[in-house]
């Protein structure tokens, strides 16, 4: 058995298209590693460059949002089913924030980075 | 070229929406049938910045929302938030944030207490275009032939097939 991973539409560039996927790992790390050799450039649109979760996407393992299991520590079983959505998010506040995102994107990206963000 | 068609019923649900939570932004979804481009079925969501200049969705909402689309067979037709201080133009966040490309990002302007602005827009790849919004009339099948009268009964009822 594998683990099932849910794929947003923005991401399916990296899946050929493909709206669920099967990757194995003990944790949510190892899963996302698994997934990049077989789907080159995922892992780095959900990690930043100092290693942490960006901040605007939303990774679930099964109905639980992995910020609450350890983030990228996130223990996962075989069955598991993972989930991954980019944030909703946005507002009229575009100056600083959108500053603050391109900025910081390496050094606070744990707390600031977006998905979306080039 | 895109067009935004959305009933009247759902529109005015918004702006209500969108004038209830004011000055905090506003922000929701309106699902429809996968592939229809048609969005039928208006979903409130909490904004969890509670924040007059920001909005996100509550991760476990967004969540159970998303499951809830994919059994009906639904996808997210429009996106919506609204700007309470400033027009209805997606900011360099919302552009920055928009992770849903084939979404409609429908922007209401709360900022004059009698009137509203609203705005559609595509946002794919980093790039914003406008796109007009057509508001469908409640209910009405422009071919159909018939009329409805709520509240009262008709003083006289003529059937088709009984004018023999």
């Amino acid at each position: 058995m594998a683990i099932e991973v849910r794929i947003p539409t923005i991401l399916r560039s990296y899946t050929g298209g493909a709206k669920v996927v099967d990757g194995t790992g003990d944790t949510l790390a190892d899963l996302l590693n698994d997934l990049d050799s077989r789907h080159g450039g995922l892992r780095g649109r959900l990690i930043t460059d100092t290693g942490t979760l960006h901040r605007f996407v939303n990774v679930y393992v099964n109905d639980e949002d992995v910020r609450f299991l350890g983030a990228l520590d996130a223990k996962l079983s075989d069955g598991d089913s993972v989930t991954i959505l980019p944030a909703v998010a946005g507002g009229a506040f575009g100056f600083a924030a959108a500053a603050a995102i391109s900025s910081h994107s390496a050094a606070a990206a744990s707390r600031h980075g977006a998905v979306a963000v080039r | 070229m895109y067009v935004l068609s959305i009933d009247r019923s759902i529109i005015d649900a918004i702006v209500a929406h969108a004038r209830r939570d004011h000055p905090d932004e506003a922000c929701g979804v309106v699902a429809g049938p996968v592939g229809s481009d048609t969005p039928t079925r208006h979903i409130p969501m909490d904004n969890a910045a509670r924040s007059m200049t920001f909005y996100e969705f509550d991760s476990m909402e967004h969540l159970r929302v998303w499951r809830e689309m994919d059994d009906r067979d639904e996808e997210p037709v429009v996106i919506y938030h609204s700007h309470t201080a400033t027009e209805a133009y997606p900011s360099r966040t919302d552009v920055s944030f928009a992770g849903e490309p084939g979404a409609h990002y429908l922007l209401v302007s709360t900022r004059e207490p009698d009137s509203e602005e609203i705005r559609s827009f595509r946002i794919v790849d980093g790039v914003v275009t406008e796109e007009p919004v057509r508001v469908v009339e409640a209910g009405v099948d422009p071919h159909a032939v018939q009329s409805y009268m709520f509240g009262q009964s008709p003083a006289t009822v003529d059937y088709e097939c009984s004018g023999r």
